[in-house]
């Protein structure tokens, strides 16, 4: 998205291509364009991404009529039928009311039909359902879940959650410190991790289908300090399976598996 | 990642911090060229008002007929004035008044400030609301209105000014630091202080106070500048020090308004004193409130240092 | 309900926040946060409470702690009344019980040392002396296992489970017998959660600790709890043996309120049935006639609008609130 402030973060290097296009090589004004129409994203915690002294349709119409080119008669029509589209009650009336009039789970519902007034083509949602419930939680993603098969967006869902993972996710990457350490579809993560990082995330977690008397393994030690990250794999210090060559040398992805990749010397002794 | 969360999860491995004022000695050195310039003039204020003895060629009140209204010569560097005494002398003593201002006032001020800012703050409700309607009213009156009218009661004197500018000042600055606590309280650890059972005195003294400790320096710094200058104010207006005790304000007056045309410098050079003393006092004032600016609450521990703690090949811009 | 094994009796708690609105702070409504609740927790046992934010879940572990001062009802403490104890005597009972918060960040004071921190709650009891508890620190951090040298650094030093660890420690230094535990885990990450859930078991193992254990995430709670009491907008809506609930949830909410959490294997996922409730958890100033449930649930009658249901026994020391049971 390009939306690391600058300063303090820089991107070093690489190339992000979205439809045969290096995102990172173009200019602010192209980006710009492509951040509107063609990519949206949405935010952990709606109360701050959205304008509290604006209401609803005044900043959902602004959106229209900056993408879609709407006048302001047929942007205000249009954000009624957003905020319906994403299941807000009521939606000709409470089109009127600011931000804060609405609940986190409802604000978090506006800010997906903000995501959604461009018809993006990507949709990126940060943590999307951190802050709220566990039963608004599951109304949400059942509604992105919804408009990703009614408009064929595609949706990288960036989160902590393993089980949300498991329920609404095609293909995983795991990443660590930094790095990919595991990439494959959903079934192979969660069958056969190849990494131990994964496996140890997945054995970390309680289960509400598994009895109290399971014992939790626990991924030893803290999170690497970015600034100094340890020679070699960055995992190695907290690996249960680290060998000498480990913190000598850094692994690359390899494929594991049919579309299944794995950052890891010793993947063939992960088991579950 | 937000700059702040990366020192916020990072700093575990920093070496430790030196102590609260030494630290922020060292930061104000190291970050604040201007606030340093400030601290140095204080610093200079405060040398030249504990020294003044030693330091003024003359007594403060050394009258010599001869030298009336003589310029700046090598006899008297600044000169003298209508009575022929040396106004660099009575410029070093009037350092060793403004001192005794600056620092008796700011401390009186501090002391009201944080007590009736705690009590009000911490307990809140109908306490703190029958305080803040006589706060409120305090503040309805012009600070000068209440100088003038007390002063004249009490009569002219160095302990009624700094009692006066420090109880008044103290009120109006309680506001802040009965800000600052209702801050504070917002943080858990105070609930935590009452879920093991600990008493309001210790939450108070303990956990309270260290924490609004930022703005209470902060009150301090700034109330020393508007210190001097109201002390100078009254004693130009005659309320204040009487002579022949040289305070700034008053050799402005008087005699220095009335020989202004014939020995300009006895209005120049308590005046220039002044602006000097008090401008470097602000610039540390500012430098103080952005090292513990309120709003990084707790700040000095959590958030400071977020530029040096940037990970290296993130801030290599 | 009184006697036997019991450590903490809750009788028909209420708690409600006035909301006040002008200048004379005249009181217009209330947040009926609790809401006539009762049950009890056995010694030794951990007991979940579960529930959406604004079900009134903390609110009632501030409650028996006495940080709130209860509307109505009673808190027994070993068959004690705690609401009826005033100054002194309640600070004195608090030695007993001891709560764990749910923001490692927040909740230690940042001008204290770590030492400190965990050596407060025995000044305050009088335990030791101001300055001479540095061995029982020391074995505090161990029992956390922490290590003694930190005891001289400050919180900002230390990471979020390590925090977290503190403030176990700090609860602990007074030996109390329960321990209100309040969200403890979830500001934490997905790897840290795992060591601070295994240590506060073993702990409770170790010092035959009692535990509330108070989490929005059912995951969490099913592990680490032995008995679950499920709340909704102040309610109670059913008690059950932690196994029993989440194996034949009888509430519709509680059956909601399981389906709605995904398991973290997609295989086990796909097979269970899902209910999505609609709309939001209703504002406790407001709350809906009869069964707060009632808007929200799909086996809706009139009764359920008109009346509230009573906790009906409907298996082994398992209760649900529901006329359509």
């Amino acid at each position: 998205m390009r939306l690391i402030p600058y300063p303090p973060g820089v991107i070093v290097g690489g190339e992000v291509i979205f439809k045969g296009q290096d995102l990172l090589q173009i200019s602010e004004e192209e980006m710009r364009h492509i951040r509107g129409n063609n990519i949206a994203m949405i935010f952990q915690e709606p109360t701050t991404s959205l304008n509290p002294v604006i209401t609803v349709k005044v900043q959902l119409s602004e959106s229209l009529a900056l993408h879609r080119g709407l006048d302001k008669e047929t942007a205000g029509q249009e954000a009624v039928k957003l905020l319906k589209l994403v299941g807000i009650p009521d939606a000709e009336r409470r089109v009127e009311d600011y931000p804060y009039q609405f609940s986190g789970g409802m604000q978090q519902r506006i800010m997906i039909a903000m995501a959604l007034s461009c018809n993006p083509e990507l949709l990126i949602a940060d943590e999307p359902t951190t802050s709220v419930d566990v039963t608004v939680q599951a109304q949400l993603l059942e509604l992105i879940n919804n408009l990703r098969t009614q408009f064929g967006t595609a949706v990288i869902i960036i989160t902590h959650n393993l089980g949300l993972v498991a329920r609404y996710v095609d293909r995983v990457n795991v990443m660590y410190a930094g790095r990919m350490v595991e990439t494959g579809s959903t079934e192979v993560i969660y069958g056969q991790p190849k990494h131990p990082y994964t496996l140890g995330l997945m054995t970390s977690v309680p289960r509400l289908d598994l009895g109290r008397k399971r014992k939790l393994s626990v991924i030893e030690g803290l999170p690497p300090n970015l600034a100094r990250l340890p020679t070699g794999c960055a995992f190695h210090p907290r690996c249960y399976l680290a060998i000498d060559r480990c913190s000598k040398e850094r692994p690359e992805l390899e494929e594991v598996g049919e579309n299944h990749y794995s950052a890891c010397f010793r993947s063939q002794d992960v088991k579950k | 990642m937000a700059s702040a969360s990366v020192a916020t999860t990072y700093t575990v491995q920093e070496k430790k911090r030196p102590p609260f004022l030494v630290d922020l000695f060292l930061r104000l050195v190291r970050e604040k060229p201007l606030g340093t310039v400030g601290g140095v003039v204080v610093i200079i204020l405060f040398l030249t008002g504990v020294f003044a003895d030693v330091l003024a060629p003359y007594g403060y009140n050394e009258i010599v007929l001869a030298d009336r209204l003589s310029p700046p010569s090598a006899r008297h560097i600044l000169g003298a004035d209508n009575l022929g005494r040396d106004l660099l002398s009575r410029i070093i003593y009037g350092a060793r008044i403004s001192m005794y201002v600056g620092l008796a006032g700011s401390a009186i001020d501090v002391a009201i400030a944080t007590f009736i800012g705690l009590i009000s703050g911490f307990f809140g409700g109908k306490t703190d609301i029958t305080i803040q309607r006589f706060v409120d009213a305090w503040l309805c009156f012009p600070s000068l209105f209440i100088y003038l009218t007390v002063m004249a009661i009490l009569g002219p004197g160095l302990i009624q000014v700094i009692m006066v500018l420090g109880v008044s000042s103290g009120i109006r600055s309680s506001r802040t630091v009965r800000s600052a606590v209702i801050g504070i309280k917002e943080n858990v650890y105070l609930e935590a202080a009452k879920a093991i059972g600990a008493q309001n005195r210790r939450i108070l003294t303990r956990h309270i106070l260290p924490n609004v400790m930022a703005p209470i320096i902060i009150i301090f710094t700034i109330a020393m500048g508007g210190m001097i200058l109201q002390e100078s104010t009254l004693s130009f207006l005659g309320f204040g020090i009487p002579p022949p005790i040289p305070s700034w304000g008053g050799m402005l007056s008087g005699s220095g308004r009335t020989y202004m045309l014939q020995a300009p410098w006895m209005a120049l050079w308590p005046g220039l004193a002044l602006a000097i003393v008090v401008y470097g006092i602000n610039m540390l004032g500012d430098a103080m409130r952005d090292l513990l600016d309120p709003r990084l609450r707790g700040g000095l521990g959590r958030y400071s240092g977020v530029k040096r703690k940037m990970p290296k090949q993130l801030s290599q811009a | 309900m009184a006697g036997n094994n019991h450590l903490i009796d809750v009788e028909n708690l209420v708690m409600y926040f006035p909301v006040t609105a002008g200048v004379l702070r005249r009181k217009v409504a209330d947040v009926k946060a609790v809401d006539d609740v009762s049950f009890f927790i056995k010694k030794g046992e951990t007991l979940g409470l579960v529930g959406e934010s604004g079900c009134g879940k903390t609110t009632t572990g501030r409650c028996i702690l006495q940080l709130y001062k209860a509307t109505a009802g009673k808190v027994l403490f070993e068959g004690k009344d705690l609401c009826t104890l005033h100054g002194e005597n309640l600070r004195r009972a608090r030695r007993n019980m001891q709560l764990i918060f749910q923001d490692p960040y927040a909740s230690l004071n940042p001008r204290m040392t770590a030492g400190d921190i965990v050596g407060e709650p025995m000044v305050v009891h009088g335990l030791v002396k101001s300055g001479e508890y540095k061995e029982q620190v020391a074995q505090l951090l161990r029992m956390v296992e922490l290590e003694p040298r930190m005891a001289v650094r400050y919180p900002h030093e230390f990471s979020g489970g390590q925090r977290q660890r503190l403030g176990i420690a700090r609860a602990l230094s007074v030996r109390p017998s329960f321990i209100v535990c309040d969200e403890p885990v979830s500001a934490l990450d997905v790897s840290i959660q795992a060591q601070v859930i295994s240590l506060l078991m073993r702990l409770r193992e170790e010092l035959h600790l009692t535990y509330l254990f108070i989490a929005h995430d059912l995951s969490v709670v099913r592990h680490i709890s032995d008995r679950v009491v499920v709340m909704y907008l102040g309610k109670l809506m059913e008690i059950a043996d932690s196994d029993e609930l989440y194996a034949n949830p009888v509430h519709p909410y509680t059956q909601a309120l399981l389906s709605a959490v995904p398991i973290p294997d997609p295989e086990v996922d796909r097979q269970r049935k899902r209910i999505l409730l609609t709309g939001d958890v209703p504002s406790p100033v407001n709350p809906p006639s009869g069964c707060h449930f009632h808007p929200r649930c799909q086996r809706t009658g009139d009764e359920c609008r008109e009346q509230e249901p009573e906790l009906k026994l409907v298996g082994n020391e398992h209760w649900v609130a529901c006329h359509r049971v």
